[in-house]
Order: structure tokens, then C-alpha cells, then sequence
């Protein structure tokens, strides 16, 4: 057994360590190939909505403007169709109200989708494993549902005021003919 | 005055042929070019290798080729990635989508960054070094001294070489691009505030392993081919004197910087481009 350890190739074998740590760490921290490892400092709680929007997995979770927890998994609820939302909540926040209301709201106009918890008035705490049903929660606000609403509200206020338009036109067009003849 | 115009329309198509002939010269010297360095390289790949000696070979080559490169990837990627965070938090900021920074940091260095300005310090680095190295290996006539003891300089001197600078590159451009998503990462999130959540997160959701990150592997792989191809060749037919070895060195940084710009466009364009 050879056992002159030369520089040149403890340093290499640092080097090809390096590389492969560097590309673990884009697989799995950069391009998420696999879930991270989550630190489980906190307790799981899962909600019920009708519609997450733009809402993605360690999206934050706020109470009052102040991060107390993360998005942990999105999925659909295969009998109802509604979208569960399991959450983590830092160990820190034990004492949330288990009637409290959850929100989807958004980081501006363009920003990211978060959840924010509105607090309740129950002496119940929420633990480990509560889920808060449906009628707890408010969806998230899509943009172009929306629009959709709007533009149609528009098209029913501008609808009367055509169909008085319409029969009007054909009235006019025989007697541009009668003027010509 | 008919012969005079027979004789000047004969000397038109004289000049036309020359110019002609002018042009296929310089194909033909091109080609000729183009084929020696292919042939050169067949014979450096083609090469079997004999094995605990050329193990050991590359190692060394993979020293002075790799880990001495490392200190410059590593702290121009720091910044690189630092000025990325700071310039992306600005732009950013002003529409309110501060927490699109991961992903911009992370696309624009898996795509094209990491490889690219790996693949240009790495010829300024390595590749001009080999280019020296092996100029004055053939000044110093140490290349057909080689010869003459019947070693062949091209498996012996060469191909180590080349495989390490091709297995080098690959591994550097990883290590930039994971060293500068954390100097992103340090100003974006530790400096400017932006949340760690939304920064991981989007960044997640955006960056496809296939699609992004082996495409950048792939891209620094043909980088490293070509700017280790480039580097030896020069080396192997630089004219062996002082001024020809740091003609050759020049030419090893310029045309290895060019050739790494424009695969770059073809390589994008095909991968990303759905061309």
C-alpha cells in the first residue's frame, strides 16, 4: 500500500468533491428535483379552498404582516374538488384561535400568493394535525376571474342600449333608399 | 483594334481566374488547417491509455488544469452572483416582484453565466498556461527529444492535457454556478430582505434539472473541448521561439474567447431556442 498522500491529489480529490456537492446542491436546492429536507421546528395544520391561485409549495404563511410559517404541500381533495393546503407553523405561534380565518391574498399586484390567518375569538388552540374547514377560508382572488366579471358587467349595462340601436338602423336604410330614388 | 480588344478581354479572364485561384488557395489552406488539427486530434484521442501512468498523468494535469483554476472561479462567481442579487433586487423592486430574484439569479447563471464566463476565465487561465507550456516544451526541444527516446509527445503530453481540461471545465462552471446562487442569495435575502421562502421557492418552481441545469453541464462540456482543443493545438504548432510562443498564447485567448461567444449563440438556439 502506497502511502505518500501528495498534495496534488488530496487536492484534486477536494476538487472533484467540490464539484459533485455543487451539483447536488443545484439538483436539489436550485432545481427542487426532489422535496428539500423540511426542519421540522413547528406543527402541521391543513385548510380547505375552493381555489389556491397562484399559491406554491414554502409560499409564506402571515398573521398580521409577520411570517410564522410555510407552505408544506398543495393538493387535490379528490371527493369535494377543493384544494387542501397543508401549512407549517413555527413552534413559536401555539396559541392561534382555531376559529381563525385563513386568506389568500396577494404581495401587490403582480407579486406572490401568501396565506394570511385573521385571528379568531376561541379559547381552542390550533395543534397539530387541525384542519380549519371551508368555510373558515377565503380563496384566492384571480385576476382574470376577475376581469372576466367585470368585462361582463359592462357588457350587460352596454346591452340595452343596443338593442334600442339596432331596430333604428334598418328604419333608416329604406329611406336613404327612398331619398335616392 | 480588334486584336487590342481580344487582348484586353483576355486579360480580364486572366484576372478573374486569379482571383479565383486566390480564393481556393486560401479554402484550401483553411481546410487544410481545419484537417490537421482534426487529425492531430484523432491521434490524441485515439491513443490508448496505459494505465497507472496515465492515471497519474491526468491527476496531475487535473491539478494544474483544475485546482489552481479554482481560486478565480470561485471569487469572480461570488461576486458575479453578488452584483446579480443587487442588480436584480433593483429592477426587481420597482414592479413590486422582488421575490422573482431567485429565479432570475438562478436561470440566468445555470443557462448562460456559469458556463460562459467559466468557460472565458478557464481559457484565460488554463488555456493560455497549456499553450506556454507546451510552446516551450517545443522551443526547448524537449518535444522530439521525447520522440527520439520513442515516446509519442501526443499521448505522453497531450492527451492529458486535454482530458483534464475537458473534465475540469464541467466541474468548475458547477462550482460557479452553486457559489454565485449563494453571493445572490447573501445580498438578495441576508442584505436586501427579500423572503428566503419566495427566493427558494420560485426558484424551485422555474429551474427544470433537466432542461436548465444538465443543458449548462452539457454547454460547459463543449466549452471545455474546445478551449482545451484550441489551447494544445497552439501550443503543438507554435513556432518555436520567444515571439511565436506569446503570438500563440494570444491567439489560444482570442479564438478560444470567440469560438466559446459563438457556440454559445448555436448551443442556445438549439436548446432553448426550439430551433
Amino acid at each position: 500500500m502506497r502511502s505518500n498522500l501528495s498534495i496534488v491529489e488530496i487536492s484534486v480529490g477536494a476538487f472533484m468533491v467540490a464539484a459533485l456537492l455543487a451539483l447536488g446542491m443545484l439538483a436539489l436546492k436550485v432545481s427542487g428535483l426532489q422535496s428539500t429536507f423540511q426542519e421540522d421546528r413547528g406543527f402541521h395544520i391543513s385548510t380547505e379552498f375552493t381555489n389556491v391561485g397562484g399559491l406554491k409549495i414554502r409560499s409564506k404563511v402571515s398573521m398580521a404582516g409577520v411570517i410564522i410559517g410555510r407552505v408544506t404541500r398543495i393538493s387535490l381533495d379528490p371527493s369535494t374538488f377543493n384544494a387542501k393546503v397543508d401549512m407549517l407553523i413555527d413552534d413559536r405561534f401555539r396559541e392561534i384561535p382555531d376559529d381563525s380565518r385563513v386568506s389568500i391574498l396577494t404581495a401587490g399586484l403582480l407579486g406572490d400568493n401568501y396565506v394570511n390567518l385573521n385571528a379568531g375569538f376561541s379559547d381552542q388552540f390550533l395543534k397539530e394535525g387541525s384542519a380549519l374547514p371551508l368555510e373558515n377560508t377565503d380563496s384566492a382572488m384571480v385576476l382574470e376571474q376577475l376581469i372576466e366579471k367585470f368585462l361582463g358587467q359592462k357588457a350587460m349595462e352596454a346591452k340595452p342600449s343596443s338593442t334600442h340601436s339596432e331596430p333604428e338602423q334598418p328604419k333608416q336604410e329604406p329611406s336613404h333608399e327612398k331619398h335616392k330614388s | 483594334m480588334n486584336a487590342e480588344k481580344t487582348l484586353r478581354l483576355g486579360q480580364t479572364v486572366l484576372s478573374c481566374v486569379r482571383a479565383l485561384a486566390a480564393i481556393g488557395r486560401s479554402t484550401l489552406r483553411f481546410l487544410n488547417e481545419f484537417g490537421q488539427t482534426g487529425v492531430f486530434m484523432w491521434h490524441v484521442l485515439v491513443g490508448r491509455p496505459q494505465w497507472p501512468g496515465s492515471l497519474q498523468r491526468w491527476v496531475q494535469q487535473m491539478y494544474s488544469v483544475g485546482v489552481l483554476s479554482l481560486i478565480i472561479i470561485v471569487l469572480s462567481s461570488l461576486f458575479i452572483g453578488m452584483v446579480l442579487g443587487l442588480q436584480g433586487y433593483t429592477i426587481l423592486s420597482k414592479f413590486g416582484a422582488d421575490q422573482a430574484l431567485g429565479q432570475l439569479i438562478a436561470l440566468s447563471l445555470v443557462r448562460e453565466l456559469g458556463p460562459v464566463i467559466g468557460a472565458l476565465l478557464f481559457a484565460g487561465r488554463a488555456g493560455s498556461a497549456l499553450t506556454a507550456e507546451i510552446g516551450l516544451m517545443k522551443a526547448t526541444e524537449q518535444l522530439s527529444s521525447l520522440e527520439m527516446m520513442g515516446i509519442d509527445p501526443l499521448k505522453r503530453i497531450v492527451a492529458p492535457r486535454f482530458w483534464a481540461g475537458l473534465c475540469s471545465l464541467p466541474m468548475l462552471s458547477l462550482i460557479f454556478n452553486a457559489v454565485a446562487i449563494y453571493g445572490g442569495f447573501m445580498v438578495g435575502v441576508r442584505w436586501l430582505g427579500v423572503d428566503e421562502g419566495a427566493f427558494w421557492g420560485n426558484m424551485q418552481s422555474m429551474v427544470d434539472f433537466h432542461s436548465d441545469v444538465v443543458n449548462g453541464i452539457i454547454k460547459s462540456v463543449v466549452f471545455g473541448a474546445v478551449v482545451t482543443w484550441i489551447s494544445v493545438f497552439q501550443g503543438i504548432s507554435s513556432i518555436p521561439t520567444a515571439e511565436g510562443i506569446g503570438r500563440a498564447t494570444t491567439k489560444t485567448v482570442v479564438y478560444s474567447s470567440l469560438a466559446v461567444l459563438i457556440l454559445d449563440f448555436f448551443l442556445t438556439a438549439v436548446m432553448f431556442g426550439e430551433l
